[in-house]
């Protein structure tokens, strides 16, 4: 798609299903994550993107296989909806040499060179200047290429967030920053870390071209990222989308939750993006019941596999305990 | 506090000690509030110290730690929470240029007088950005002292030590030792920070260590008085300024040194000390110098490789007997 008709997302049958199919995805990996955590199959941190799958689904349509993308340690969801193999990122989660870092990085650190995936970052705000920096090396080879960018609204507090989107938008480079928030970094809720809780305001302050969307809803995420993406394209330098959503799980499997009221959490649940977008497509005819049913029955297969996959996968053998330090052979 | 408790509880005990006795002490930190702070070890203390003085942040690291340093230079007496050592590399250049390096450049008209905690070292599987153990780059900072607590008595009595001290003070927090048990004394007592202490005596070597490092460190003393080799294990405690006095009088009963430190292994705290023991102690020594520290590797998530870069008990023992065996 070229021009006007990339702006607008193209709401088929085929499209809705996707949309509904790709967040399901999402959902139903996680909850098996999060009852392999239990097992102890995985281990270290793991944070789950239940709640939020619209926003990664949603910008995802937007894009092509030549744009790159950055996110942080909550990024299984975006890793799904950009095309890696579940199979391979289950891996990961285990730890096992066929995962998409080799088992080196787990769910924080999910790379993957083929999909331009790079990485799972777990310092907060530390993959913002590397987005500006991928963008960079797109303007400079001209190659039409934007990157992206995924962080919590708590990185907004980061210097790294500021120096970041002031690079970005003095260059003029084709970022676009997607900023998920979900009201609470950790323990602390928006309200009392930011002198502006707006904070698409922060980026237009630095000029950047900046808007605010309900991050519940697929389609609305996917209209706004393809407007921003079609002008990244159009070299209208760095755009903003801050997508308005919520956690629905613990920060982290260590979490007790002391800092938000059950209610709360509860409230948010009613606005669940997959409830809420199969309800419409529903309504609207675009979906049949039994094709939602269709779905879960292929999703739950193919996490099925996935586990499959990693629990068959092999540990790497201590003595390459050293490898991948250094890049073996010759300048280039 | 006395009976049972963990060395999150006594590091707790130490900072509930300092805000009643100093209404100049505050602690602030992302989620020390709220949440209870990241291990937990803040839990409680915003419902009896109220928000002025359980003060959370922003992920803001190099803007409160420098706002730690502000307000010590301004009278006050903060304690200031970084999560972890590894987001610290955010708010290095405020200790490093400014907290490290104010009463020198001012011409000793100024001090700070901030604590800085953090948590450091690794294995709990959380992957190469979250298992740093970097105290050899702060060790390395003149103008800062650097504390290591490995006791329950240390965790809880270093930090009013650390409060009253004129200088800033960065204590690392090995977390592997947040649920260590052990009893705690029921007033809380300053302790000194002078001093390494000898936390085994023997006689055969010496092995010098800190932090996490000291159970592993005690466990393989245990270990090898089973095959007959009585090693002795000095706890370092302060890393910065180095206990040489404590340090070289055992390498000279002992006649020899094995250095145990998580850190990597090139420029560790290791290679220092023993290079103050080439210094200091050679013509005592009986046998060739050796340590166990991390491999050079940013630290992998799967548990086998993550146990293999690190040091362990079987390591420590196996090079206490290459250095008696090279006899
Ligand atoms: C520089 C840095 N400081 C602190 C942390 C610890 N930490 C990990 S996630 C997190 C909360 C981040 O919240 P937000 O950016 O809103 O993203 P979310 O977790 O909600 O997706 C914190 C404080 C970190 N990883 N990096």
């Amino acid at each position: 798609m070229t021009g006007a008709a990339a702006d607008k997302p193209h709401l088929s049958r085929a499209h809705a299903r996707e949309l509904l199919h790709q967040m399901q995805r999402i959902r139903s990996f996680e909850e098996k994550c999060a009852e392999l955590y239990t097992q102890e199959k995985i281990r270290g941190f793991l944070h789950l993107y239940i709640g939020q799958e619209a926003v990664a689904v949603g910008v995802m349509q937007a894009l092509e296989a030549r744009d790159g993308i950055v996110a942080t340690y909550r990024e299984h969801g975006h890793a799904l909806a950009r095309g890696l193999d579940m199979g391979r990122v289950m891996a990961e989660m285990y730890g096992k040499q066929e995962g998409s870092s080799r088992g080196r990085g787990g769910s924080m650190h999910i790379f993957d060179a083929a999909g331009r995936f790079y990485g799972g970052n777990a310092i907060v705000g530390g993959g913002l200047p590397i987005a500006v920096g991928l963008a960079l090396a797109e303007r400079m080879r001209a190659s039409g290429a934007v990157c992206v960018a995924f962080f919590g609204e708590g990185a907004a507090a980061e210097g790294e967030f500021h120096e970041s989107l002031n690079l970005a938008a003095l260059w003029r480079l084709p970022v676009l920053f997607v900023c998920e928030n979900n009201l609470y970094a950790m323990g602390t809720a928006l309200r009392i870390s930011e002198s502006e809780p707006e904070i698409w305001r922060k980026a237009a302050s630095y000029r950047i071209a900046a808007e605010a969307v309900d991050g519940m809803d697929v389609v609305a995420v996917e209209a706004a990222a393809r407007r921003a993406v079609h002008s990244l394209r159009e070299g209208e330098g760095p755009f903003f989308i801050e997508c308005r959503t919520y956690r629905f799980r613990a920060h982290s499997m260590f979490d007790a939750q002391l800092y938000r009221q059950k209610a709360e959490v509860e409230e948010w649940k009613k606005r669940c993006p997959i409830r809420m977008f199969g309800d419409w497509a529903v309504a609207a005819g675009l979906l049949h019941p039994d094709e939602i049913e269709a779905i879960g029955r292929e999703v739950e297969a193919e996490v099925a596999t996935a586990v499959r996959f990693a629990e068959a996968g092999t540990w790497e053998p201590v003595a390459d305990l050293r490898r991948d330090v250094m890049t073996p052979g010759e300048a280039s | 506090m006395s009976g049972t408790a963990t060395y999150r509880d006594a590091v707790r005990a130490g900072i509930r000690d300092a805000l009643i006795r100093d209404p100049r002490c505050f602690l602030m930190g992302e989620d020390v509030g709220r949440y209870g702070g990241c291990y937990a070890v803040s839990k409680g203390l915003l419902d009896e110290f109220g928000p002025e003085r359980i003060r959370d942040t922003p992920l803001s690291e190099s803007g409160f730690v420098g706002a730690g340093i502000g307000a010590a230079l301004g009278g006050m007496r903060p304690i200031v929470e970084v999560m972890t050592v590894n987001f610290s590399l955010l708010c290095l250049d405020q200790i490093l240029n400014n907290a490290a390096t104010i009463r020198h450049m001012s011409g000793g008209q100024f001090s700070i007088p901030v604590v800085i905690r953090m948590a450091s070292g690794a294995g709990r599987q959380l992957a190469a950005q979250h298992s740093h153990s970097l105290e050899v780059w702060y060790a390395h900072i003149p103008g800062i002292r650097v504390l290591a607590p490995a006791t329950l008595e240390d965790a809880q009595g270093m930090l009013w030590t650390a409060i009253v001290d004129p200088d800033p003070v960065v204590i690392f927090e090995n977390v592997m030792l947040y649920n260590m048990t052990g009893s705690l004394p029921a007033e809380v007592r300053p302790v000194d920070i002078d001093k390494a202490a000898i936390r085994r005596a023997g006689t055969d070597l010496s092995i010098v260590t800190y932090g996490g490092s000291l159970w592993k460190c005690m466990a393989a003393a245990a270990a090898l008085a089973e095959a007959g080799i009585d090693a002795e294990v000095i706890d370092l405690r302060t890393l910065r300024p180095l206990d040489d006095e404590t340090i070289m009088a055992s390498v000279r009963r002992t006649r020899r040194a094995l250095l145990v430190d998580e850190g990597w292994r090139s420029g560790s705290l290791a290679a220092e000390i023993m290079a103050r023991i080439v210094e200091q102690c050679f013509w005592s020594l009986d046998a060739p110098l050796a340590r166990v520290c991390s491999e050079e590797v940013p630290i992998p998530y799967p548990k086998h490789l993550e146990d293999a870069a690190l040091p362990q008990v079987s390591a420590i023992v196996e090079a206490a007997r290459r250095i008696m065996g090279a006899r």
